[in-house]
């Protein structure tokens, strides 16, 4: 089967002094070759914790997940990924960078110059490709990680707030871009996000999480991304239906929240 | 006390003076100026480098003034030097007075002269004239002036007033240009006066230290020329570090890379690390002698613990998300040690190496005081010794210069081959 399939997995962490916290319970999902999905969810609801079981970096204390028919067990090329920041190589310059991936294969160096020469003409970096990369700017490193981790050509692209640290202008930029990437190369993206917006936008599928335990709440499939390939994000933002959602978003993550917040004075 | 009066008295007169000019100077379009607020603003406080320059030439002027240089135009009051003479009153066993004079000669300290010549008036009456010569900052020999007078060894005959005011054994009397103590037994003393000048084996004049500076590097000191007391400072210092660098980074590496290691070399690391290198002198002697292997040895710990913890600082310092990336672009874990760790850990060795670099030289010079055959440290011990306080301080003032550029050297370095430090 093709696809990323997300099996009943549950995390429990033991914490030092007997305690224990269930960081995700039966959490289950099933995406296309090609599908975007964005998840939401007040923080402390396991969203990174997902993040890291697809990316092999944690293993599940129980369930399975599948990528193309076959079991994840550790990081892989097939499953690149894209942080918020402070994970670029700052000892390499932009080029350096993109071709990391290409490097560990040991892919001749004209071939990867090749690939890292596309992509970061499609990212928009094609003159800073000999540059520092604490020269640049928040927003073109977050294009330069994109780039590093397209040119390994993974199957599945997984994003943690990648563009959480970026001022509001930026960031809706690179909201463009990352669609304008997922439509030119088709890949499967689990983009994790604090923005309800950037959740609506940037989502094919949108699942809002809860915690305690960290669990699936809810699940959409959303026109906006789509739409959004081809047309001015901002006028996306101005259908009545994309403000209707926003809302029962807000709302619902908001109720989360209280009760968060109530059951911290409880336990006082 | 005096000096430390007029060096604060040099700051503020300094300060008020260039604060005034700027006022007068300085167009209101300059950006700064335009800040109100200053005091507090951290950005706004640089080091003011005109503030720098007359800092150090006030040391200088306040040096060659209290030296007496030929560099600087003033003086403090030196150590009186000239002919300058005294009288006294004597008075013999039949309680008659009369007056004679004492001629002192007080020349320079390392000047040889001749007594002065007693004029031919000073042979009326029965009391004499006498001479004495005296060095700058000396006190003369005891003289009993009354030796070569009429009657100046009967009982009764006795000295009672210098400069017409009375004066009894142990008793002083301010001349002129000095003092006259009396002995206990009645021998007079001159003691010239000293001002307010160094006498040069306590700080010699700036051109002095200059002028050793150039003979020792030109003919060496106990014929061991500069360069190579230098040299083999510099020597045992870089050797030290290089085998403290080659053990300590590889040892950090491990500490931050594997529990065991950790745990193992935790307690003695944390244990090494507040133990002053100058306090295993005596130990490192015990054990590899006082010569080359001793001072190496030493030099190796004094760096080792400090490389140790800074090659662990720069492993468990890289940012997890680093580690992740490169795993999830295909990094073996030998890959990721080359191309990631080591990488990441390099502006931490760098600093680490600053710091062990200037505890290194600090740690030869020490070790050169205690005991060596040549080095800087050696050299400055031994011209004490001799008290040639101009080699002393000229080693002084060497060690602190080299120190410097050292880590001027090493921050160079650090600025071509880790540019990306404190930028991520
Ligand atoms: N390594 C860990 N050890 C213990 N608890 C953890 C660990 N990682 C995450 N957690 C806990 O799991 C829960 C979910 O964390 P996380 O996945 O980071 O949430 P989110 O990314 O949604 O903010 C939190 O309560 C967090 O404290
Ligand atoms: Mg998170």
């Amino acid at each position: 089967m093709s696809g990323l399939e997300i099996d009943n997995i549950s995390m429990r962490f033991e914490l030092p002094g007997g305690d224990a916290v269930q960081a995700l319970e039966n959490v289950s999902l099933q995406l296309k070759q090609g599908e975007l999905m964005s998840v939401l969810g007040p923080s402390g609801c396991g969203k990174t914790t997902l993040l890291n079981i697809l990316a092999g970096f944690l293993a599940p204390t129980d369930g399975v997940v599948r990528l193309n028919g076959h079991n994840v067990t550790g990081p892989h090329p097939e499953r690149g990924m894209v942080f918020q920041k402070g994970a670029l190589f700052e000892w390499m310059n932009v080029r350096s960078n993109v071709a990391f991936g290409p490097a560990m294969k040991g892919m001749p160096k004209k071939e990867t110059d090749e690939i890292v020469d596309h992509l970061l003409n499609t990212v928009g970096l094609g003159d800073f490709k000999e540059k520092a990369v604490y020269e640049l700017s928040g927003g073109m490193q977050q294009r330069v990680a994109l780039a590093r981790c397209l040119a390994n050509e993974p199957d599945v692209i997984l994003m943690d707030e990648p563009l959480g640290a970026l001022d509001a202008l930026t960031r809706e930029k690179m909201q463009g871009l990352v669609l304008k990437l997922w439509k030119e190369t088709g890949k499967t993206i689990v983009l994790i996000t604090h923005s309800v917006e950037e959740a609506l936008l940037l989502g094919e599928r949108l699942v809002v999480m809860a915690p305690r335990p960290g669990r699936i709440h809810k699940e959409y499939n959303l026109p906006f991304a789509k739409e959004g390939v081809d047309a001015d994000l901002r006028e996306v933002k101005k259908h009545p239906e994309f403000n209707d959602r926003r809302e029962e978003i807000l709302t619902m993550i908001w109720d989360m929240e209280e009760e968060i917040m109530g059951h911290q004075e409880e336990s006082k | 006390m005096t000096i430390l009066i007029i060096y604060i008295l040099i700051f503020f007169v300094a300060m008020i003076i260039y604060s005034q000019i700027k006022r007068f100077t300085t167009s209101t379009k300059d950006f700064t100026s335009l800040k109100t607020v200053t005091f507090g603003d951290e950005s706004a406080v640089t080091a003011n480098r005109t503030a720098s320059i007359i800092s150090v030439l006030s040391i200088f002027f306040l040096w060659g003034a209290f030296t007496g240089s030929s560099l600087t135009p003033i003086h403090a009051p030196g150590p009186y030097v000239g002919d300058t003479s005294f009288t006294y009153t004597a008075e013999n066993a039949d309680k008659q007075t009369d007056t004679a004079t004492v001629h002192i000669r007080v020349h320079k300290l390392n000047d040889t002269v001749e007594k002065p010549e007693i004029p031919a008036s000073g042979n009326d009456g029965f009391a004499k004239d006498d001479v004495m010569k005296v060095a700058a900052w000396r006190t003369s020999n005891p003289t009993k002036v009354q030796n070569n007078d009429d009657g100046g060894k009967v009982d009764g005959y006795r000295v009672t007033m210098i400069d017409g005011q009375a004066i009894s054994p142990n008793g002083f009397v301010d001349v002129s240009d000095g003092q006259v103590r009396m002995t206990r037994k009645g021998s007079l003393v001159f003691e010239p006066g000293k001002g307010w000048q160094m006498e040069p084996i306590w700080l010699p004049a700036p051109e002095d230290v200059w002028g050793r500076l150039i003979e020792i590097a030109d003919v060496g000191y106990q014929n061991v020329t500069l360069s190579e007391n230098l040299g083999w400072s510099l020597y045992r210092v870089i050797l030290g570090f290089i085998l403290g660098s080659l053990v300590g980074i590889p040892l950090g590496y491990a500490m931050g890379l594997s529990s065991w290691f950790r745990g193992w070399f935790d307690p003695i690391v944390e244990f090494m690390r507040p133990v002053p290198p100058l306090a295993l002198i005596p130990l490192v002697i015990i054990w590899f002698g006082i010569w080359e292997t001793g001072k190496i040895s030493l030099l190796f710990l004094a760096a080792l613990w400090i490389m140790t913890i800074a090659a662990r600082a720069g492993v468990s310092g890289v940012n997890i998300s680093k580690v992740h990336a490169a795993y999830s672009l295909g990094a073996s874990k030998t890959q990721l040690l080359t191309k990631i760790i080591v990488p990441n850990s390099l502006p931490e060795i760098f600093t680490g190496a600053r710091v062990a670099m200037g505890v290194c030289w600090g740690t030869v010079v020490a070790a050169e005081l205690v005991a060596a055959e040549k080095g800087a440290g050696k050299m400055i011990i031994a011209a004490s010794k001799f008290q040639n306080t101009d080699i002393v301080i000229m080693g002084i003032i060497l060690i602190g210069v080299i120190g410097y550029s050292i880590d001027i050297l090493m921050r160079m370095a650090e600025n071509w081959l880790v540019p990306w430090k404190g930028k991520s």
